[in-house]
């Protein structure tokens, strides 16, 4: 429960990021915290105390292993959230060439 | 597990200096700190593969994120500016809504199973069938590559599609063309 909590609160510190930062490059490290937040929570809930990785060694033997749906899905998120990053920093440096600024409130001033 | 908790409480530190520091490049490493714990706690909780699958990718974040910071600025002038009263109503609505989602998850996280007793009604049937149908010892290769392969290719769409904005929005040659 405490252990799920710290996830819960990282998810927090990067949606503080998110909404309240006025800096663009801020902004994108909140959206990277979230993600890391969501596949962490993912792995946590998937775990089962003594069991091994879910890795088949010995075929007769009793399968003794944690869950391995929420891996194969958090698996696939790790590489979409690379995908969403690079593409916001894209748009994040072309802003920043454009307006020499990474400050929000400037960049609505010097519209038009 | 003494060391879960402890690099559970190193990645917090680290994602609030993230947040909170002057200096965009140290920003940019505590965010890689935060990354890099957070592969730690995937071996820890017996997943080789996110850990490895993990670090490459911190690795190509950090160079992308400092790469921008390179080319840009290296100051985050936004700190200590006086707050105007949008940015105000944006902390004050923040602290509204992560005190009822605090509350909210709490509830719903009583009703999940307690840390470290995962029920596993579907990933039984996975664990039986893994080897004799899908034919891989690794049953989270096995999941993604053959159970739900239609995932996996929705995400290698979502990444080329990606891909493709990041080339279409770096070329600068083709507009000059067009100028002139």
């Amino acid at each position: 429960m405490i252990i799920f909590l710290s996830c819960i609160i990282l998810f927090l510190i990067g949606l503080y990021a998110i909404v309240t930062k006025r800096n663009l490059l801020k902004i994108v490290i909140g959206f990277a915290l979230v993600e890391y937040a969501i596949n962490l929570l993912f792995a946590l809930i998937g775990f089962r105390s003594g069991m091994l990785a879910p890795i088949i060694t010995q075929v007769d033997a009793p399968h003794r292993f944690v869950d391995p749906i929420p891996q194969a899905l958090v698996l696939t998120a790790i590489v979409i959230a690379l995908g969403t990053t690079a593409l916001m920093l894209t748009v994040v440096l072309r802003i920043y060439n454009r307006y020499k600024t990474f400050d929000i409130a400037e960049i609505r001033k010097l519209k038009g | 597990m003494i060391e879960l908790y402890l690099f559970l409480v190193f990645m917090t530190v680290a994602a609030f200096i993230a947040t909170e520091i002057k200096d965009l490049l140290a920003a940019v490493i505590s965010l890689g700190a935060v990354g890099f714990s957070v592969a730690i706690i995937f071996i820890l909780v017996q997943a080789p593969d996110l850990a490895i699958v993990q670090i490459v990718v911190e690795v190509v974040t950090i160079v992308i994120f400092v790469a921008v910071v390179f080319r840009t600025t290296h100051v985050d002038e936004t700190i200590g500016k006086k707050l105007t009263s949008s940015h105000v109503l944006s902390i004050v609505g923040f602290a509204f809504f992560a005190l009822l989602f605090f509350v909210a998850t709490v509830r719903a996280l009583q009703e999940l199973p307690a840390f470290g007793n995962a029920t596993m009604k579907v990933a039984s049937e996975y664990i039986r069938l893994g080897l004799s149908r899908a034919g891989g010892a690794n049953l989270v290769g096995d999941v993604i590559l053959d159970f739900r392969a239609l995932d996996t290719l929705g995400e290698a769409t979502v990444l080329f599609t990606s891909v493709i904005g990041v080339i279409a929005l770096m070329r600068s040659v083709g507009r000059k063309k067009l100028k002139a």
